[in-house]
């Protein structure tokens, strides 16, 4: 965490944002645990305010090579993309895995693409679904997009940020080790974004507590 | 008779939820509280506790693990651990551990059952 999203995030509230990314991305793993057949281990969220080029060097530092992403906008009350992302040589490993791994390496490449589309869409779905639910709104998702590249292209992409270069970043490492199988979930929103987002953190706080987060800093 | 829950996740809201659910359904109990394992086994070799509601995923060692070496303490509490992540190697561990496993987020019904069960469970070994 940096300091800049302990301003602008209560210990509260971020608390609560990393507990709704946790289920979401668990709940996006039981979903590819039945795709691919085998466990798919999760590391702890992590939720940080960053510049989008801090973003782009905390994914960097971890992945050199080539990675793909399927991609796909959210919109609503927040505003924002969710990113599953893997480096490029496992993503032919990732299809075999989920069309049962009885298919030849030419049909494996030919499925690649729409493979992948899917894989992504419900996976992301299924984060940003539970996430929505327990945030009591609704979420449009686009179409997924998949994409080739790297760390910049995938949180420089087009239309530039509404206001400013500080975005909040939220990632999950995800691996099926039997598979050899790894990457990452992200979630990358805007700073307007951010203020709804704080309402809505409140309103699912006093919820989950019955307390409102004024009279849980009071007591605190 | 009242009894003693232990919360053990990293989440100060998903515990602060679990008070919540206790709380309606037995005011009378006590609760003690832990944000990860270390913390939760130390806290378990100083304070006696009847049942236990363990997170899965958390920095450090996991509910499953935690639920373990619980059990290698306090072989016969009732533990439930609690995860969104329903995969079925971790519900399959959860049962083979001796623990129960709970959907998060984690409602009022379900912790009922497991607690009715858990008092059934605690009378029980009393008699």
């Amino acid at each position: 965490m940096t300091a800049g999203s302990a301003e602008l995030l209560g210990e509260l509230q971020l608390d609560a944002l990393t507990e709704l990314v946790n289920i979401g991305v668990s709940r996006a793993a039981s979903s590819l645990r039945e795709m691919v057949g085998s466990q798919v281990h999760l590391s702890v969220p992590n939720v940080s305010l960053e510049t989008r080029a801090g973003a782009i060097a905390i994914l960097a530092e971890r992945e050199i090579s080539n990675l793909v992403a399927v991609h796909q906008v959210f919109e609503g009350d927040i505003t924002g993309r969710a990113l599953l992302i893997f480096p490029e040589t496992k993503s032919l490993e990732l299809v075999r895995a989920i069309t049962g791994g009885d298919l030849p390496l030419e049909d494996i490449i030919e499925l690649e693409q729409e493979a992948l589309a899917e894989t992504g869409n419900i996976l992301l779905n299924s984060c940003l679904a539970t996430i929505a639910n327990m945030l009591q709104r609704s979420l449009k998702m686009s179409l997924p997009e998949v994409l080739r590249g790297n760390a910049a292209t995938f949180f420089s992409l087009a239309p530039p940020p509404e206001a400013g270069d500080v975005v909040m970043f939220l990632y999950i490492n995800f691996a099926v080790r039997e598979r050899d199988i790894s990457g990452y979930i992200a979630m990358i929103m805007d700073l307007p974004s951010l203020t709804a987002l704080t309402h809505l953190l409140d309103d699912f706080i006093r919820r989950a507590t019955g307390e409102t987060t004024q009279s849980l800093n009071d007591s605190a | 008779m009242p009894y003693k829950l232990l919360i053990v996740d990293d989440s100060k809201l998903a515990r602060m939820s679990a008070a919540k659910a206790l709380n309606a359904l037995y005011p009378d109990w006590s609760r003690i509280e832990a944000a990860n394992a270390d913390e939760a086994l130390s806290l378990a070799k100083q304070t006696a506790f009847d049942v236990a509601l363990l997170d899965f995923n958390m920095p450090g060692r996991d509910g499953l693990e935690l639920a373990a070496e619980l059990l290698a303490l306090h072989p016969s509490t009732p533990l439930a651990v609690v995860s969104a992540n329903h995969q079925q190697e971790i519900v399959g561990r959860a049962r083979d551990i001796g623990a129960v496993f709970l959907m998060k987020p984690l409602n009022e019904q379900a912790l009922s059952a497991f607690l009715q069960d858990a008092v059934r469970r605690l009378e029980q070994a009393k008699a």
